[in-house]
């Protein structure tokens, strides 16, 4: 009887959001989520940048994080990612390496390690859920390695002159602590630009506001291209009154990471690319 | 502990000179930079200062009610150049339980990929594998249990090694061995911070017995050789290894009547992975007493097979939990009894449960974590409550106990219930 009902709530979902795909500039709103999620995670086959977040709560007391990022994909299909983090800040866990190979499969945990140079030690980390804060932020670990879009039901609930605003509601709501989000996606980079999560009784409590956008130049198959790229994005949560502010610097596009970059090897003792 | 102490106070005085000097150095990449310095990255440098004190809860006849005091400054520099990465890492400290200045080199290491399949790092270096969480199977590296047992900072559980680390990778597995040309051993329990039960006397001691080993310490002839063959599939990480050097803490007596260090031979395998929403790990070692295969040498520990079963998972929001289970099983158990006129016996099985809790509250400026063993078999326990919150970016505090509960005086854990003790830490970092 469970099973049947929840059959039926999700075919209404897909029927809803396929009704509402109507005209959007030719694309449906799978269309729009599909590319909305590859500009904002999947651009280019790899890429690195250097990451600084002021976490500033409500007193004004701020801490800072400053990282090296890399990025690897698994094939071109938008799916499993490799991700490489070399923390320089805070003093306290500085050289400490965080590694995840991401499962875009929604039955498939994140594989993630840690590694504590103090100590030499490789320690897997058993974290299933992706919903808690990401090195003390306001930016949730789901944020930062995306949020599959498979998880949740997606309907186009208005266009504005430079948004589609979409509206995603989980479909195992019990995994996460939203009701639903609105997504606003630029019309013409398909980029992310804000994002409103509401609880129950549409009360909004949580944005994240891409606020720089730059263009970055690439080598592509032999070609230049160039990648507009999220540079500065603010993550508010509106019941504690705190901010995180995220900004990549140096970014690169395409520079050949090796597969084995994302190995115990490399995990141990971090490669040029990430010291840098 | 020739390395570990130093009251010589000239070393001690002209390490921190040496540190001192490092910090001004690491001005010079904003100038022209010294020849020196040509073709090097900037020097980085980094480290803390850090007050430490800690009291015994209770008294103990054979050891100081204090049971950790001292200012402490850790100092780190490192730089790289095209084919290498260099760092020296080292501690002064004033100590308050020996009375005495002290110096500990942690880290001095060159290391280098000078191909695409071998890595290579010489020098003094603190190395770590195996997948126990706080016991260890096939993890032969020197520990420091002196440091873990009064409450010094995590960090310090792992005492270095001067030793040459090798690593090949393929696609078929990959090979670390670890040379070590004089043997490193734990910094074990010597009565000197922590007391302990004397078997041979078959009483408590501290500081007024403190163990006297005869220490293989040949160089290339009293040497340690450590292996591990590992490959991952599919991110489930199985392991090989072995160990020829020596038992690092005493296991046995020399005819002199100090403590010895027996020959040791290991041979062990582990694996690690995703076992439902959690990580599952399984460790196994045959430790090789090689001086006395048969056990009947009274003067030299038993071989000993050990087991090691263990799961993680987030259990709550930032909670985390894990559980092992660990057993020691001596294996000339019959020859062991015969031998000990008297004195009070070890179980045949030695059985351990685990349980580390791990909660991050306030954005993960505060952590509670409780670790803590329970013998059912020796009938003794130990447990690490600890409290450690980020004032600020640099500024952490600390609080913590180390507290030991047991039935019997002479059990692993039971021994040290007297230096139950509680501390407290403020550390600035750089």
């Amino acid at each position: 009887m469970k099973m049947s009902l929840f059959i039926v709530a999700l075919s209404l979902g897909v029927s809803v959001g396929s009704a509402a795909a109507a005209d959007s500039d030719g694309l449906t709103v799978e269309e729009i989520v599909q590319q909305a999620n590859h500009m904002a995670l999947y651009q280019g086959q790899d890429g690195t940048g250097k990451v600084t977040m002021v976490i500033t709560d409500k007193q004004g007391r701020t801490r800072q994080r400053q990282f090296n990022m890399l990025r690897k994909d698994d094939g071109d299909a938008d799916q499993d990612q490799k991700y490489y983090v070399f923390f320089q800040r805070p003093a306290d866990v500085r050289k400490m390496v965080f590694m995840v190979h991401k499962h875009a499969a929604l039955a498939q945990d994140d594989d993630r390690w840690l590694y504590m140079p103090s100590l030499d030690l490789v320690k897997r980390i058993a974290a299933s859920d992706k919903r808690t804060s990401f090195v003390g932020s306001d930016f949730l670990y789901e944020d930062i390695s995306g949020r599959n879009p498979a998880e949740d039901t997606h309907e186009l609930v208005r266009m504005t002159d430079d948004y589609y605003v979409i509206r995603n509601v989980p479909k195992q709501p019990h995994t996460v602590e939203f009701a639903y989000y609105l997504a606003h996606i630029d019309r013409t980079t398909l980029l992310p630009r804000k994002l409103e999560y509401f609880k129950k009784g549409d009360r909004l409590y949580r944005v994240i506001e891409s606020s720089e956008i730059q263009s970055i130049t690439a080598q592509e198959n032999g070609k230049t291209v160039t990648y507009p790229t999220v540079t500065k994005s603010i993550a508010r949560d509106l019941e504690n009154g705190s901010r995180s502010e995220m900004t990549f610097s140096r970014v690169r596009y395409n520079i050949g990471l090796k597969e084995s970059l994302f190995t115990e090897r490399y995990l141990r003792r971090p490669p040029r690319e990430a010291i840098r | 502990m020739k390395r570990h102490r130093c009251p010589d106070h000239y070393r001690v005085l002209s390490a921190a000179l040496l540190l001192c000097m490092a910090a001004p150095l690491s001005q010079a990449q904003e100038g022209p930079g010294g020849a020196l310095l040509e073709g090097f990255a900037p020097l980085e440098v980094h480290g803390f200062g850090e007050l430490r004190g800690g009291y015994r809860t209770q008294n103990d006849r054979a050891a100081k009610d204090v049971s950790v005091m001292e200012s402490r400054l850790q100092l780190e520099v490192s730089t790289f150049n095209d084919w290498a990465d260099f760092k020296y890492k080292g501690d002064v400290w004033a100590d308050g339980v020996t009375e005495q200045g002290h110096y500990d080199a942690r880290e001095t290491w060159v290391f280098a990929r000078p191909t695409d399949f071998m890595d290579i790092k010489v020098g003094r270096q603190v190395l770590t594998w195996g997948t126990g969480e706080l016991v260890f199977l096939n993890d032969l590296f020197p520990k420091d249990w002196q440091s873990f047992f009064i409450g010094r900072d995590m960090e310090y559980l792992k005492a270095p090694s001067d030793a040459a680390k090798v690593s090949f990778f393929s696609d078929l597995a990959n090979v670390d061995v670890v040379y070590t040309p004089q043997f490193d051993s734990d910094r074990y329990i010597t009565g000197e911070y922590v007391s302990y039960w004397d078997a041979a006397r078959q009483r408590h001691a501290g500081s007024d017995a403190r163990v006297h080993s005869d220490r293989p310490d040949q160089w290339f002839r009293d040497d340690e050789i450590a292996l591990r063959l590992y490959r991952n599939i599919n991110n489930y990480e199985w392991a090989l290894y072995g160990y020829w050097g020596f038992w690092k803490k005493p296991a046995g007596q020399a005819p002199s009547g100090a403590a010895a260090f027996p020959d040791l031979h290991v041979y062990g395998a582990s694996v690690r992975g995703q076992v439902g929403p959690g990580i599952g790990n399984a460790e196994v070692a045959y430790h090789q007493s090689a001086d006395d295969e048969s056990g009947r040498d009274p003067a030299v520990d038993n071989s000993e097979m050990r087991y090691l079963i263990g799961y993680t998972q987030e259990v709550g929001r930032d909670l985390t939990a894990g559980l092992q289970y660990y057993v020691e099983q001596m294996l000339n158990y019959g020859p062991y009894r015969q031998h000990l006129s008297g004195r009070w016996a070890r179980d045949r099985y030695r059985h351990v449960i685990t349980l580390q809790l791990t909660q991050l509250l306030m954005s993960q400026n505060l952590e509670l974590s409780l670790s803590s063993y329970y013998s059912p078999s020796d009938e003794d326990a130990y447990l690490r409550p600890s409290v450690n919150y980020k004032w600020t970016d640099n500024l952490t505090l600390e609080a913590g106990a180390n507290i030991f509960l047991g039935d019997h005086p002479h059990t692993f854990f039971g021994q040290f219930e007297d230096n139950t003790n509680v501390y407290t830490a403020v550390r600035y970092s750089f």
